[in-house]
């Protein structure tokens, strides 16, 4: 494991449970992760193994009932501009703001910063996801891609210690998809921010994470850990891909086949 | 990859029309103010050729002698005046009907009990017609104005805090946690993140609270006239009717039309055209 940079986040044992009208639902079970700094952590798992709720956790919007989880050793209680959140949905952009509008009432309403610095701020942010043409554009006439590239930007702006995101290609084309996901390496490549990636795509996890955390469903626990390079490379003692050996560790519970498709888009 | 020239396409000249900008006649065709504009016209004329017809100008005065009975209260600067007062009524009342339901959909989104309070309050006055409210408003502020306002501000105040109330709840859960995220509570993150999201359904309760508000004005000011003189537009055309002059009751009329179609037609179409238009929130 990553012990040469510091560490950032500490969860430990941390159970969520959140209630439905009629039922009390255990999402996660006594989860325990750390995250350091500059790390790209995925939270894999199949629908309902509590990796949304439990990155929704790390955000400050659900209070754990069990274990504590530790920002840089100060116990999250509520949300804030230090963890920002990057949504799957496209309506995470304030439709009456135009791009600029969305990055500087980020870093305004926050407080990070103000006048001409957030300005100037805002616009790196926005030249870095390469939609610097787009800065006047209402958030309606931009495409699915741009919209979550502007969200992106605005919470790179902010620069926050952890990028918290939320399966945010989910909702993209497969070819927009790819794309994303190789923008987002070369932004992490210029700036080595610290996120934490939540999604269902093996492939995907594969390709954006260095450290990849498989939950199963029902409550969500802690299945598994491995470490990425990015390039599906072949484990020595197995002899197998490492989505291979993901994929193996995820249908052995339930060796129905047909369920791929559902999960690994 | 390789960046090949694409093979097959046709060169741009083979285009019959890639872009080419409209015939004056269909561009006339489609501007819903010109069509509108035809729409009254033809009602106009409609208007004449039967009050021509019934030939009884004590029961409907042509549209001509409508308009000449119009221009000329307007001319006298009477109409001008009647109207003058009712409208600065009623933008009072309306101002602190909005007020007010603002206070209370705050109110409701921030704590239970007042949602709770905003939910009950809504159920029980809203289908309370304004009107109805009149005798008890004259035995509790007295015969003028503070009576008018109060059944003003009653017939404003629910259905616009129902809208807003009704906008906020509907925000999305996403834009709620991009609210908080960057640190927003409490009555800021009401009027930077809810207001502006439940736009197009605040608009839409101001349009009708403003329309309730016309109403009950013009009823009001008819049922029991003036006290300080110069009454509205509602206590004109009741006079008017008392002595006969039927022209002038549709000149009344008229103007309340004709002020309810600049209202709704310039300010609030400019107001939805600034915004939710602008935002995509509404096509």
């Amino acid at each position: 494991m990553n012990t040469s940079t510091p560490l950032l986040l500490d969860v430990d044992g941390v159970t969520l449970q959140y209630k439905t009208r009629e039922h009390r639902v255990t999402a996660t079970y006594r989860v325990s992760f750390q995250v350091h700094q500059g790390d790209r952590f995925v939270l894999l798992g199949p629908s309902g193994c509590g990796k949304s709720t439990l990155l929704k956790a790390v955000g400050g919007y659900i209070r754990p009932v069990e274990g504590q989880i530790l920002l840089k050793g100060q116990l999250i209680e509520k949300p804030g501009p230090d963890r920002v959140m990057v949504f799957q949905e496209f309506d995470q952009l304030l439709p009456w703001k135009t791009v600029l509008g969305n990055v500087l009432f980020a870093l305004e309403a926050s407080g990070r910063l103000r006048g001409a610095q957030a300005l100037e701020r805002a616009h790196e942010a926005i030249t870095k996801v390469k939609l610097e043409r787009f800065s006047d554009a209402y958030p309606h006439t931009l495409s699915g891609g741009m919209k979550q590239r502007v969200a992106i930007a605005r919470g790179m702006a902010m620069e926050p210690d952890i990028l918290l995101m939320d399966e945010p290609f989910a909702a993209l084309d497969a070819l927009t998809r790819r794309q994303m996901q190789d923008e987002l390496l070369q932004l992490w490549e210029a700036s080595r921010f610290t996120v934490i990636f939540v999604t269902h795509s093996i492939p995907e996890a594969v390709r954006v994470g260095n450290r990849i955390m498989l939950l199963s469903p029902h409550p969500g626990q802690v299945r598994a850990e491995f470490e990425s390079d990015g390039s599906d490379s072949i484990d020595a003692d197995s002899g197998l891909h490492l989505s291979e050996r993901i994929h193996a560790m995820l249908f052995t519970t339930s060796p129905k086949p047909s369920d791929e498709a559902a999960h690994d888009k | 990859m390789t960046n090949k020239k694409p093979l097959g396409l046709s060169p741009a000249e083979a285009f019959g029309v890639v872009e080419q900008p409209l015939s004056a006649r269909e561009r006339l065709v489609g501007n819903v103010v010109v069509r509108k504009l035809l729409i009254l016209m033809l009602l106009a004329l409609l208007w004449e050729v039967y009050a021509r017809w019934v030939n009884n100008p004590l029961v409907l005065p042509t549209f001509w002698v409508t308009l000449e009975s119009f221009a000329g209260k307007i001319l006298s600067g009477e109409l001008l005046l009647k109207a003058g007062v009712s409208l600065q009524l009623l933008l009072k009342g309306y101002a602190i009907g909005l007020v007010l339901a603002l206070v209370l959909s705050v109110l409701a989104m921030t704590t239970r009990l007042g949602q709770d309070l905003l939910e009950v309050l809504t159920a029980m006055l809203n289908p309370l017609p304004a009107i109805a409210l009149l005798p008890l408003a004259l035995v509790w502020f007295g015969l003028g104005n503070p009576s008018i306002l109060f059944v003003l501000v009653h017939s404003v105040m629910w259905p616009v805090a129902l809208n807003t109330h009704a906008g906020f709840q509907a925000v999305s859960n996403t834009l709620r946690m991009v609210g908080r995220n960057v640190g927003l509570t409490g009555p800021a993150y009401v009027l930077r993140i809810l207001v502006p999201a439940a736009f197009p359904s605040i608009l839409s309760g101001l349009k009708v609270g403003w329309a309730f508000a016309w109403r009950t004005l013009i009823a009001a000011e008819l049922v029991f006239g003036t006290t300080s003189g110069s009454g509205g537009l509602g206590w004109f055309i009741y006079e008017n009717k008392n002595v006969l002059d039927i022209p002038a009751v549709f000149a009344g009329l008229f103007t309340v039309i004709v002020i309810g179609l600049v209202v709704e037609g310039l300010i609030f179409r400019t107001l939805e055209r600034a915004t939710v238009r602008k935002w995509g929130m509404q096509t």
